[in-house]
């Protein structure tokens, strides 16, 4: 290899990570991030992703990023750049949007927390994080707020499954049960005051998303506490192993795979969270255009029908072998046990029920377009 | 971590137990655990021809996909069609858990292959890295 070290970061970690090593996780790199994959200990991937269907697990994800814009025009500021409509949030109300490129393509998807009157919270992912934090000040300098980027500031972590309000709700004096989906509220956790809590996550069930001080001994404290506490629900801890294919399942795009900055917010499949109705913002004249040139390639579910496993990058092709497409995410879904995937194809394949092949290793193994979300949480009364 | 004595090994982790001019090919438990839970595993058919280095099937875990690798040339006499439906058998207990039957073309090549003396030390120098 050349001597590209010089200019290749440092790998980063997070303040758990001594806790993941101790606990006697796999760790791989994702995104520049020293990450622990599964927790063999915990029974690995697929106990994991069971413990989040039917109890209750918890995952790190300090890597994920956080932008603060406060002042008189933060909502102006969140409007021009990212395609839902936060003017619809109520104090301690999150929504699910992007931020585009003026082509309407994404620069990321984000969750937009309004945590004041003239405050909000922008969650990013890892990879993107600096790309996304001056995107963010690049494009706001003509209004009148602040925008910090925090992402060092916190230790995150998820709590998620059905038992999830059951073990946090040990942990704090926030009544949870006031806190509905997509909500965040501040609560006193695990003695830390003053605690952000979000009902948010990413992996189609029920959970909260905890944002603690990132020093280790705080987030080894807290992160050790929730295992605890936990114990009567058969808590386990989760690496990004189930935590992709938790979000596989739920159909969650995830950036660099269903969108990035060659795909559009219509083939995405996003236009539920894209406000074309709302003021101006950066890519919605091409959206427009878009629209109406019509799209010609969308995202489908696929389930594979024949013995193969799609992965990542494959081809996608029509029954006669012509290849028309490729998956951006593939797996074994270990709750469904079925094997599925997520592909771009063209419009006439979209249809539910087309079939078409995908190319395992020079076979083209036989799939077919499926609903998805895969997997729906069953509804609770 | 115990390795069969009686059995050869790659240093692309699979292990052969010869038995005269036929064997059994698996891959060994330290390959399984760093792999994690398998669910699918793409082996040829009997009749095939494997030769020594080259890959002869796959095996899947949830997250990952791993090419196999033949120990030594030969032709392939049976296939564990246990594995099929079951591929949690090679995380259980991989060093039973065969996944071909082959031939052997040239016993020599067995010669070639790591002890489980030489494979354990290999293993332990490659997680130090």
């Amino acid at each position: 290899m050349p001597a590209v070290e010089a200019t290749t970061p440092a790998i980063r970690k997070t303040a758990l990570h001594p806790v993941h090593r101790q606990m006697g996780a796999k760790m791989v790199e994702f995104n520049g991030w020293e990450m622990p994959v599964e927790y063999p200990s915990a029974g690995g991937i697929m106990a994991e992703h069971k413990a989040v269907r039917t109890g209750v697990g918890i995952f790190d994800v300090s890597h994920m990023g956080d932008i603060r814009l406060a002042g008189p025009q933060a909502l102006a500021a969140v409007q021009h750049i990212s395609m839902n409509d936060a003017s619809r949030l109520a104090i301690g109300q999150a929504q699910y949007s992007a931020l585009l490129y003026p082509e309407g393509t994404f620069v990321d998807d984000v969750v937009v927390h309004r945590l004041g009157e003239e405050e909000y919270l922008l969650v990013i992912n890892a990879g993107t994080r600096e790309k996304d934090f001056n995107w963010v000040r690049d494009h706001t300098r003509q209004f009148n707020c602040k925008v910090e980027n925090l992402s060092d500031d916190f230790t995150q972590i998820a709590i998620q499954g059905p038992k999830a309000a059951n073990l946090l709700q040990k942990l704090t004096d926030a009544d949870l049960s006031a806190v509905k989906f997509y909500w965040v509220t501040r609560g006193t956790v695990c003695g830390l005051k003053n605690t952000l809590i979000a009902r948010t996550g990413y992996t189609g069930e029920d959970g909260f998303e905890i944002y603690i001080p990132s020093d280790e001994p705080t987030s080894a404290r807290v992160w050790n506490q929730i295992l605890e506490a936990g114990k009567e629900f058969g808590v386990v801890p989760c690496g990004l192993g189930a935590r992709n294919t938790l979000r596989l399942e739920a159909r969650l795009p995830l950036y660099g795979h269903e969108i990035s900055d060659t795909i559009n917010v219509w083939e995405a499949g996003l236009d539920r969270f894209c406000k074309m109705e709302k003021a101006d913002f950066i890519g919605r004249a091409s959206l427009e255009k878009a629209k109406a040139d019509g799209t010609k390639r969308a995202l489908v579910g696929l389930e594979m029908l024949d013995r193969g496993i799609a992965r990542d990058g494959y081809k996608v092709l029509d029954l006669t072998g012509r290849e028309i497409g490729y998956v951006t995410s593939g797996s074994p879904a270990p709750f469904l046990k079925k094997n599925i995937a997520l592909a771009y194809v063209p419009s006439a394949f979209v249809p539910l029920g087309t079939e078409l092949k995908v190319e395992i290793r020079g076979q083209g193994v036989k799939a077919q377009v499926v609903p998805t979300p895969f997997y729906r949480k069953p509804k609770t009364t | 971590m115990p390795f069969p004595t009686d059995y050869k090994y790659t240093k692309e982790h699979e292990w052969i137990k010869a038995d005269g001019g036929s064997a059994m090919v698996g891959i060994t438990s330290h390959a399984q655990e760093s792999l994690g839970d398998i669910v699918f595993v793409d082996l040829p058919k009997p009749g095939a021809e494997i030769t020594s280095g080259k890959t002869f099937g796959s095996v899947e875990s949830v997250k990952a996909v791993s090419d196999l690798y033949a120990p030594v040339s030969g032709t392939v006499t049976e296939v564990n069609g246990e594995l099929a439906t079951a591929p949690e058998k090679i995380n259980q207990d991989a060093h039973s858990a065969w996944m071909i039957k082959i031939t052997i073309k040239d016993p020599a090549q067995l010669d070639s292959l790591l002890s489980a003396a030489d494979y354990e030390k290999f293993v332990a120098e490659e997680g130090g890295h």
